[in-house]
């Protein structure tokens, strides 16, 4: 079996949070730009062009102040012994790539008696195991504004495609300026009501233009980014055709009594660095 | 409209600008967000003063990242603003005349800011990195505990930001949208 040095993870997890914070990946800036060259309003032009300048503008200060809560995605082989505890390295992974990289620490101890941790910890991990040896990291800070108009509905069987249309647009409307547009929609369908979030989140960290590989998924994907950039939202809700610059779409297998459908919001910040050691 | 705007405000300056104008603010605004907000309101009910200058202030809906070496202050940009919405009425009876933020305002919070004349700014949300720089020089005003939701006083110069609610109430988060579907045939 193949050994790990947590300490490892620990260095990894540091350095991807500030990198995750001060470079935007690819394919959101692939999205932007591609915006920005069929958006058609001049105020929404003008506000694109901002938000291109800052992400080329961006570190090592962040790209937005709101560093975000550090969801840490890891991916256990099942052949790989890690020494040492993983959420311990985890955790110190994220306390030192959020000082050293002059992140903010935007982590309350308790919801109702809110006392800032001052190190960004605890992480939100989320552990899977998969085959192989290997151990495969994302880092996806994410933002609370976006977060905030995130939505879940337990819909029923009759409701169908047209249910679920029905809901994103619902929410992308309902959320209109405040999760900063344009926005990225992460949308999971199945499961269970935490199975559906979690699928929600993880469509966020698919590539920005890339496709559910299901047919009926894959349409309903254009479809929906179609509806949402016909709203007239625009980037930062002031108007325009930027409204969202992808969506995602995953799914799992669900109860024949339910629908489940939750709908993850990301803001044009969207960050994801992945490694695997 | 891109006008030049000196904070504090004085009622003038904000009873002129119009939903949809372009603003460039220099001067001193102060920054606070959830946490402070609370806590204006706490010493309010107890009769005790604010710690900021509130007649004509311009305060700013933000919570920065720390400081690198050698600058004043991290990123800065804007945070969502209905969570400020519960404290903001207060404030804005006191004379504060603006607020810096993004996302939309609640119906108490238009009519305060038609009775006392206020405006509310949007600024570019995602873009922290950028604004930072409008920023030259940043100090806590109060509240150090708080770490990134410390009240902080800011000197700005030609921060940009759009008028997003006049003093009159127009909201360019209705009209803007309204527009760009009506140019597109849809209503």
């Amino acid at each position: 079996m193949r050994e790990l040095d947590s300490r490892l993870i620990a260095e990894a997890v540091a350095d991807m949070c500030i990198r995750a914070n001060t470079v935007l990946p690819d394919d959101v800036r692939a999205a932007l730009d591609l915006a920005r060259r069929d958006e058609d309003g001049e105020a929404a032009r003008g506000i694109l062009d901002t938000i291109i300048e800052n992400y080329r503008a961006a570190g090592p200060v962040p790209i937005c102040q709101d560093t975000g809560l550090a969801c840490v995605f890891v991916e256990v082989g099942q052949d790989v012994h890690i020494s040492g505890s993983l959420m311990d390295a985890v955790n110190a992974g994220v306390a030192k790539g959020y000082t050293d990289g002059y992140l903010r620490k935007s982590v309350v101890r308790d919801p109702l008696d809110r006392v800032n941790t001052g190190d960004n910890t605890p992480a939100l991990l989320y552990t899977e195991l998969v085959p192989g040896d290997r151990v495969k990291i994302t880092v996806a800070p994410k933002g609370a504004g976006s977060e905030n108009m995130s939505r879940i509905a337990m819909l029923k069987p009759s409701d169908g495609i047209g249910g679920v249309r029905d809901f994103v647009l619902e929410t992308v409307r309902l959320a209109g300026p405040n999760p900063c547009p344009p926005i990225v929609v992460g949308v999971g369908i199945g499961g269970n009501f935490d199975k559906a979030a979690l699928l929600a989140k993880k469509a966020l960290l698919r590539p920005v233009g890339s496709h559910n590989p299901a047919e009926m998924y894959s349409k309903l994907e254009s479809e929906l980014l179609m509806l949402i950039n016909s709203t007239g939202i625009g980037p930062q809700g002031l108007g325009g055709r930027t409204t969202a610059l992808g969506v995602n779409i995953e799914t799992m297998p669900t109860h024949i009594a339910s629908l489940p459908c939750a709908v993850n919001i990301n803001c044009h910040v969207s960050r994801h660095v992945t490694e695997v050691l | 409209m891109t006008y030049k705007l000196t904070a504090p405000l004085t009622r003038d300056a904000a009873a002129r600008l119009r939903a949809g104008d372009s603003v460039l603010i220099s001067g001193v605004i102060f920054s606070a967000r959830d946490a402070a907000h609370k806590r204006f309101c706490e010493l309010l009910d107890d009769g005790k003063p604010l710690p900021l200058p509130i007649e004509g202030s311009v305060i700013y809906y933000m919570g920065p990242s720390p400081a690198l070496p050698g600058t004043p202050i991290g990123a800065a940009g804007p945070t969502t603003s209905y969570r400020m919405d519960a404290y903001a009425p207060r404030l804005l009876a006191l004379g504060n005349l603006g607020m810096i933020g993004k996302g939309r305002r609640s119906r108490e919070v238009v009519e305060a800011m038609k009775a006392a004349g206020a405006v509310y700014f949007g600024a570019t949300g995602g873009a922290g990195a950028l604004l930072s720089r409008c920023i030259t020089s940043a100090e806590v005003a109060a509240w150090p505990d708080l770490g990134a939701e410390a009240l902080m006083r800011l000197e700005v110069k030609d921060f940009p930001a759009v008028v997003v609610i006049d003093s009159l109430g127009n909201d360019l988060y209705d009209i803007g949208p309204r527009q760009y579907r009506e140019r597109h045939g849809q209503e």
